[in-house]
């Protein structure tokens, strides 16, 4: 065992356990944490095995930006968790569940029927520039259409937030003769 | 020879995090002094000359109150956010480069602790766990106007942070590399700032949110919040947060010095006296701007970010990129 396994294993641990404390917890804030070292865990096995940009990338989108709006959302929430029957625990676990499972029963397969899985790997190092022209030559169509989703979501959120604001504004100005 | 390596880099790292430690604690002794002069007070002058000694008389102070924590509080989460600031502030300076290295005994002393290719984006992913300690500090006091703070600190910091990326795109793109060691070096014939001042702005504006500084002291809003998400703290846990403002205030510095004004580069002067002579610009510039700037309300802040900060920074990253597909 090297020093590399024993990191990947020590942070292999890490994160899983993060992981089932973040969807085991009750408050919320405490999953949202436990789920934020769950993120740091990723982003250090990213950069063990090689890919240094998208370790920083795990760490500001997902630790950064989308756990600090939901730890915004939730403190604004301030809703307790109440006890809660097994029955309502079923309805909401089933469907994740089996997912789960066929995930896992999936990554199981691919691991163990694909060739060459058996052979070490030999230890390499994606530097930003090279990850970059990767992406945009071999990957141009898919990167091009994940930013035209992102930029249709970011339109709709902007007419969600604005149709609102158009609506109350109606309600409250005064009818004019026109209307009527 | 690694033995020796090791211990050269336990040297490093303990002159450069007393050095931090050591400036950032003069740093509030010079931002009362100046504060006074720009008020016309005098501000602490009775402990030693010119009261140079009042940082230590305040840290046995500090030292000696108590530790409270409040009924209902988180109580792991309420010990653990001022160390989180703390912390995320002091690790920013891990890939600052504060001098040109020299040869000890045949060997190599890089003035850095580590060249990291993704080094700009590691400031960024640090910069954003700063956050936390905010947040939770204010949550977990168990306070609303803790809440409050936390709550106003979340949205101003992820706000600023955004511009604060967006002015480093053009920086990235001139020097071709996140290296903050390659960053310097491309600035070897002259700053950015010549040739960047409008990142520069955006730069050192989004420095000011990011530190929660007057005017961008939202968070801790004295007139309107009492103290903000630091309310309910006390003793060592508030000096923490305070000794957690001035080094961020410090290795902001350290970053505006690196990407804009060249580094440790400059004439006459060794590379390190050089590099902390630019790292004290800013928080010079913070400490005015406290004095002379009133806060803005909490939306005029988020719409000055969000409305003119942000599509400035893109417009400036599009002219960056035109201009050097022109001129190659």
């Amino acid at each position: 065992m090297t020093l590399y396994s024993i990191i990947f294993y020590l942070l292999g641990i890490i994160t899983l356990t993060a992981t089932g404390m973040a969807v085991t917890r009750r408050n919320l804030v405490h999953a949202a944490l436990w789920l934020v070292v769950s993120f740091f865990g990723t982003s250090l096995l990213f950069y063990l095995l090689g890919a240094p940009f998208l370790a920083a990338l795990e760490v500001i989108i997902f630790a950064g930006a989308i756990m600090i709006l939901f730890l915004f959302i939730i403190m604004t929430l301030r809703k307790e968790a109440a006890p809660r029957s097994f029955r309502e625990v079923w309805r909401q676990w089933r469907l994740p569940s089996l997912l789960g499972l066929i995930s896992l029963v999936l990554i199981g397969f691919f691991i163990l029927s694909a060739a060459g899985s058996y052979h070490r790997l030999m230890p390499a190092m994606a530097a930003p520039v090279d990850f970059g022209r990767f992406l945009v030559t071999e990957y141009w169509l898919p990167v091009e259409i994940v930013s035209f989703l992102l930029f249709v979501a970011l339109v709709g959120v902007l007419y969600l937030g604005r149709a609102t604001d158009d609506l109350e504004a109606e309600k409250s100005a005064p009818r004019t003769g026109e209307e009527l | 020879m690694w033995f020796l390596g090791f211990v050269i880099l336990l040297i490093k790292l303990a002159a450069v995090l007393g050095a931090l430690v050591l400036l950032a604690v003069y740093l509030v002794w010079i931002e009362r002094r100046l504060l006074a002069k720009f008020e016309t007070r005098l501000g602490p002058n009775r402990a030693g000359w010119h009261g140079a000694l009042q940082p230590f008389a305040d840290g046995v102070k500090i030292l000696l109150k108590e530790d409270l924590i409040p009924e209902g509080a988180d109580r792991f989460i309420f010990m653990m956010a001022p160390a989180v600031v703390a912390t995320s502030a002091l690790l920013l300076f891990v890939v600052v480069p504060f001098g040109e290295g020299f040869t000890l005994w045949g060997r190599r002393v890089p003035m850095l602790f580590t060249d990291l290719n993704v080094g700009l984006l590691y400031v960024v992913a640090i910069s954003t766990v700063a956050v936390y300690g905010v947040v939770l500090a204010g949550w977990s006091s168990n306070s609303l106007y803790s809440l409050l703070g936390g709550i106003r600190g979340a949205a101003q910091m992820i706000s600023y942070e955004l511009s604060l990326g967006l002015s480093l795109a053009p920086v990235v793109m001139m020097a071709g590399s996140f290296s903050l060691v390659d960053i310097v070096d491309a600035q070897a014939a002259y700053p950015f700032i010549l040739v960047q001042p409008v990142g520069f702005l955006i730069f050192l504006v989004s420095t000011m949110a990011e530190a929660h500084r007057l005017p961008f002291d939202i968070p801790e809003a004295e007139n309107e919040l009492m103290g903000g998400y630091h309310t309910e703290y006390s003793g060592m846990r508030f000096g923490l947060f305070f000794v957690g403002e001035y080094v961020n205030m410090l290795v902001l510095g350290s970053l505006a010095a690196v990407f804009f004004l060249g580094g440790w580069r400059g004439p006459l002067l060794p590379g390190v006296v050089w590099f902390v002579l630019k790292v004290l610009i800013v928080p010079f510039l913070l400490i005015w701007s406290r004095a002379a700037l009133p806060r803005p309300r909490y939306d005029q802040l988020m719409a000055f970010g969000w409305k003119c900060l942000i599509p400035v920074a893109l417009v400036n990253i599009i002219a960056t990129g035109g201009l050097m597909l022109l001129f190659g």
